[in-house]
């Protein structure tokens, strides 16, 4: 049994957003460097070039990388013997968001969805929670945009449809997003599970770095073989013309029920943004 | 894509609107005003009831912003463009009252692109996302309304040598068009 104060969870979840909307991953910078390297259109050169002095500004000046600093996605992986002290674990997550949206002068962009009344401090924050076995006990904070959040859809698709109805699905909605969800984006994919199931696959999908291989083959095929029809359409960087218009497309599969192929594309901008501690 | 870099100044001067084509690349100095989706609504509200806006909108640059709350020290905190389409269902009547110019990201609707040829005004777009980098060049933040509105408040920027490229001009030229059609394969 391991003991965790919810107090040490609060200022981790602080740390976690400041870092999160300031530091873009080594692995994003890396990806983007690629696609500069390889770009063909001078604007869409243009623009990966100033997405990555951004990134750079963003780390030395301590400015968020986007002044979207989004809704705060937190993960949760809890080993099933950590024991929780010092008073409720859900309200200590929102008080880390509370706190490190004021103190790092975030972006508060949470509001009741009908009278619009914003809640001040960017709470409640959005929280998954996983039982695992061992004594683990490991935080993701996922701050994200609303940009490329708005241009994410789920979709029930009847059997019929097959697996190539579902890859023009995911293709056109990306044709459809064009700059909208600030290209080069990164596509997530859930397919399988039930509605619901669907889109935390795709949303998890966001979290593996880029430049990994899905060790499923089946689903790693159809990754490269989403990343090139993506890659194709033209839109590039910001939707202005190019090739670069995906940096990757990372796909999570579940099994579903006989009746449906329950397939979810959740978008993410090129600033993907993720960090992640272990207590 | 012309590589000459044109230097202006906002407000724009007027016939400037004209000589702007889909695909310069600009650098625009000046002053600006803000707005997103809370403030759209607000000046749309009071147009169609007749009443006067607490600021003009005549000949100005809207820039569609929500920027993140100013650290000691700055005016500004990241200021990246947002989403234009969400503005298009506001943004032919306020062209229709003297907005000169836009600026966001995404493609516009045609009822838009009608609004700016028929009267007058362009859209330029900024690299989204890009937040740390476009709040260098904004010298000074001020509101000029709705200051309860918080990151949505309309505020006056003063802004030196923001690099912008012009999308969407009066002549039916469109990037977000032109742009994808030549590296589609």
């Amino acid at each position: 049994m391991k003991t965790i104060l919810v107090g040490d969870i609060t200022l981790a979840v602080k740390k976690l957003c400041m870092e999160a909307c300031t530091i873009l991953g080594d692995d994003v910078l890396q990806a983007l460097e690629r696609a500069h390297a390889s770009e063909e259109s001078p604007v869409g050169r243009e623009i990966l070039g100033r997405i990555i002095e951004n990134a750079h500004i963003a780390k030395t000046e301590n400015l968020p990388l986007c002044q979207d600093t989004g809704m705060a996605v937190i993960f949760l992986e809890i080993g099933q013997d950590v024991h929780f002290e010092g008073g409720s674990l859900t309200e200590a997550i929102h008080e880390g968001v509370r706190l490190g949206y004021g103190d790092g002068h975030l972006r508060k962009s949470v509001l009741h969805p009908i009278t619009r009344i914003n809640t001040g401090d960017n709470t409640p924050a959005v929280i998954h929670m996983e039982i695992v076995s061992g004594d683990r006990f490991r935080i993701t904070m996922a701050p994200k945009g609303f940009g490329s959040e708005n241009m994410s859809r789920v979709v029930m698709f009847p059997p019929s449809a097959g697996i190539d109805g579902v890859k023009e699905f995911i293709v056109q909605r990306v044709e459809e997003s064009g700059g909208n969800p600030c290209p080069p984006i990164v596509v997530g994919v859930g397919l399988g599970g039930t509605f619901e199931k669907a889109a935390l696959l795709a949303k998890k999908a966001l979290l593996r770095p880029l430049g990994t291989t899905n060790p499923d083959n089946l689903l790693a095929e159809l990754e490269n073989d989403l990343l090139e029809r993506i890659n194709s359409l033209g839109i590039g960087p910001m939707g202005l013309g190019g090739r670069t218009t995906a940096l990757a497309v990372h796909v999570n599969a579940y099994p579903t029920h006989i009746a449906s192929i329950p397939c979810a594309v959740n978008i993410q901008c090129h600033s993907s943004r993720h960090r992640e501690v272990e207590l | 894509m012309n590589n000459d870099v044109k230097h202006i100044v906002a407000p724009l001067e007027s016939g400037l609107v004209k000589e702007l084509r889909a695909g310069d690349k600009v650098l625009l100095s000046g002053t600006i005003i803000t707005g997103r989706d809370a403030a759209h609504k607000r000046m749309t509200d009071l147009i169609k009831a007749g009443e006067t806006l607490p600021f003009s909108i005549e000949g100005e640059i809207i820039y569609y912003v929500g920027p993140t709350p100013a650290p000691p020290g700055r005016p500004i905190g990241a200021a990246g463009p947002t989403t234009a389409y969400r503005m298009d269902a506001y943004a032919p009547l306020l062209i229709e009252h003297g907005l000169k110019g836009m600026i966001g990201k995404g493609r516009r609707s045609d009822a838009v692109k009608q609004a700016m040829a028929q009267w007058g005004a362009v859209y330029f777009t900024s690299v989204g996302g890009a937040g740390a980098l476009i709040s260098q060049c904004i010298k000074q933040a001020e509101f000029l309304a709705w200051e309860e509105l918080g990151t949505e408040a309309v505020r006056r920027l003063v802004v030196e040598g923001l690099p912008l490229i012009v999308a969407t001009d009066v002549h039916g030229g469109d990037l977000y068009i032109s742009g994808p059609a030549q590296y589609r394969r």
